[in-house]
């Protein structure tokens, strides 16, 4: 009986040891199937903003004759992005060789699969990180062609798109998220700088491009003479409401994981979002009178630009300041600055985008806590944590970001100029792109 | 035979037609128009941006009637159509030197 009891004792340890690896593993895997349930989604909501979001958003603005051809901008990178980053892309943006761009190492998808990578996510397939890295890098691009609408060729379109991709969005986003890179805030950065969801690699990128784009191109034909209406704001409404969904998974979907992080996320873009198509709306309404529906869902726009760097590190009270701030900044950008400058920003992808993200990248520094998102372990983050110097580092991230993105747009229209020609003939551009770059029309009544 | 042709205010049109099937009119060509007489357009603002509408729509309504009934269509119309405020349209009136249905060869007012 003894002899028995014992030899159960000195079992038991063996048995209990497996068991808790078991359970260990099931737990583990019970996280990783939630975690990456969400991040799918999230990848699949980030598609969504810019088909059909974006493209709808954008293809509502122009005049009747262009609907097809913005349209397709948005549609066509969905599929050019893709081969892009599949081939180099991700592995030039989350490779790790210096502070600029990344290395080699993922070339061809080469080691991205099932198993995570550590140092960006470690509870979700590295393949789960890089499609959703890639939604993001599919709408940078998609958000310039606001500002070169109904007048870019579109195989110059398609010329300087991929020529973006590699000067300016794929070193960005490996400053700003790639291990090692420059701005990195949790990765070793050398200045280190909060940008949650994208707000220099996506919106300050896009927007001053789009910026250098409209002053490069020039006005569209007629220009401040004939009515240049938006076609449909019916297009327009939708697309801005698919992009304020989609929205919760880039900025949500930015912690990586389905945690209470990504909850404060969600919570922080929601209201950003209400207060800034509140703020735009009432603007305008002092401003000329009537409160519209274009400013409304403007607004909401702006409120999601520039929240997106500050997402995942303020709390919901900050979140609606700054948002309030959009709503009013961006709508001087566009109504007041634009035609004091006199620059043709067809659908105000500067105005929106470049300011809207640029005053969210500052505000982040500001508002930016440890009680959100303690990156730091502890260490005070942003101006209201005591680190006053961090707005210094935002302001440095944006600065570096507004001269890459100028100075990389300028050379890469200089090349497709000399190539190809940037712009659409005089009778083309009458006749409307959809016409005479595609041979189709958006409304055949008749039909 | 006269050709009457009357631009009127969209929302007019149903009133119209009620009233001129009232007086045994049926048939009529409908289409929709812009344009402007004394009437001013109206200001559309777009992100801050002012742009003056000057052409605004309007329903353009064509009758071909005898002769004789010309002035009864007339006053029908314009009492269907009149609101009293600027914008209510214009209507103008054509001699027709034939009318010919295609189904039948039909000719003159037989044809209407």
């Amino acid at each position: 009986m003894l002899l028995l009891t014992a030899a159960a004792a000195a079992q038991t340890p063996p048995d209990l040891a497996r068991r808790l690896d078991d359970l260990e593993r099931g737990v583990k895997s019970a996280q990783s199937a939630g975690d990456n349930a969400w991040m799918l989604v999230s990848a699949a909501l980030v598609l969504m903003m810019t088909g059909p979001g974006l493209a709808l958003f954008y293809g509502g603005l122009v005049r009747r004759k262009n609907v097809l051809s913005t349209m397709m901008h948005s549609f066509i990178l969905m599929a050019v992005v893709t081969v892009l980053w599949a081939v180099v892309g991700y592995s030039m943006a989350f490779g790790d060789w210096n502070r600029f761009v990344g290395g080699g190492e993922y070339l061809l998808l080469h080691n991205v699969g099932a198993a995570p990578n550590a140092d960006y996510a470690p509870t979700i397939p590295q393949q789960t990180f890089m499609i959703y890295q890639l939604m993001f890098a599919i709408i940078t691009p998609a958000l310039i062609s606001g500002a070169f609408a109904e007048r870019m060729k579109f195989s110059a379109m398609l010329l300087f798109s991929t020529l973006w991709m590699f000067i300016v969005y794929f070193p960005m986003a490996h400053m700003v998220w790639g291990k090692g890179g420059l701005f990195n805030s949790t990765l070793s950065g050398t200045i280190p700088a909060f940008d949650f969801a994208g707000g220099t690699v996506v919106h300050i990128s896009s927007g001053v491009s789009a910026l250098v784009c409209a002053l490069y191109l020039g006005h569209r034909k007629g220009y401040g003479v004939d009515p240049m209406r938006p076609h449909s704001l019916v297009l327009s409404t939708i697309g801005a409401c698919l992009l304020w969904v989609g929205w919760f998974g880039f900025n949500a979907g930015s912690a990586l994981a389905a945690s209470p992080l990504a909850t404060s996320a969600f919570v922080a873009t929601h209201f950003a979002t209400a207060a800034a198509a509140l703020t735009w709306i009432a603007a305008e309404w002092i401003h000329k009178g009537k409160p519209t529906i274009l400013g409304g869902i403007s607004g909401a726009v702006a409120g999601l630009v520039a929240i997106t760097p500050a997402s995942g590190f303020v709390k919901p009270f900050p979140a609606l300041l700054i948002g309030a701030a959009a709503g009013v900044v961006c709508y001087l950008m566009v109504s007041a600055v634009k035609s004091r400058f006199g620059y043709d920003d067809s659908l105000d992808a500067f105005g929106v985008h470049g300011a809207g993200g640029t005053l969210g990248a500052i505000l982040t520094g500001i508002f930016a806590t440890k009680e959100v998102n303690d990156v730091w372990s502890g260490k005070a983050m942003g101006m209201v944590d005591g680190n006053s110097s961090q707005v210094l580092n935002q302001l440095a991230a944006c600065a570096v970001t507004w001269v890459l993105a100028a100075v990389g747009t300028f050379i890469i229209l200089k090349i497709c100029d000399a190539l190809i020609g940037v712009r659409v003939s005089e009778q083309d551009e009458i006749e409307g792109l959809d016409l005479s770059m595609h041979g189709e029309e958006g409304y055949n009544f008749e039909a | 035979m006269k050709k009457i042709e009357a631009i009127i205010q969209p929302h007019k049109l149903e009133e119209v037609k009620e009233a001129l099937k009232g007086i045994g009119i049926d048939g009529m060509t409908v289409t929709e128009v812009r344009g402007h007489g004394r009437q001013k357009g109206h200001k559309e603002v777009y992100r801050g941006m002012e742009y003056q509408v000057d052409l605004l729509p309007k329903i353009k309504l064509e009758i071909v009637v005898a002769s004789e009934r010309a002035d009864e269509a007339i006053r029908t119309l314009v009492a269907a159509a009149r609101t009293g405020k600027i914008g209510d349209g214009k209507i103008f009136v054509f001699d027709v030197a034939e009318a010919i249905r295609i189904r039948n060869d039909d000719r003159g007012e037989t044809a209407l």
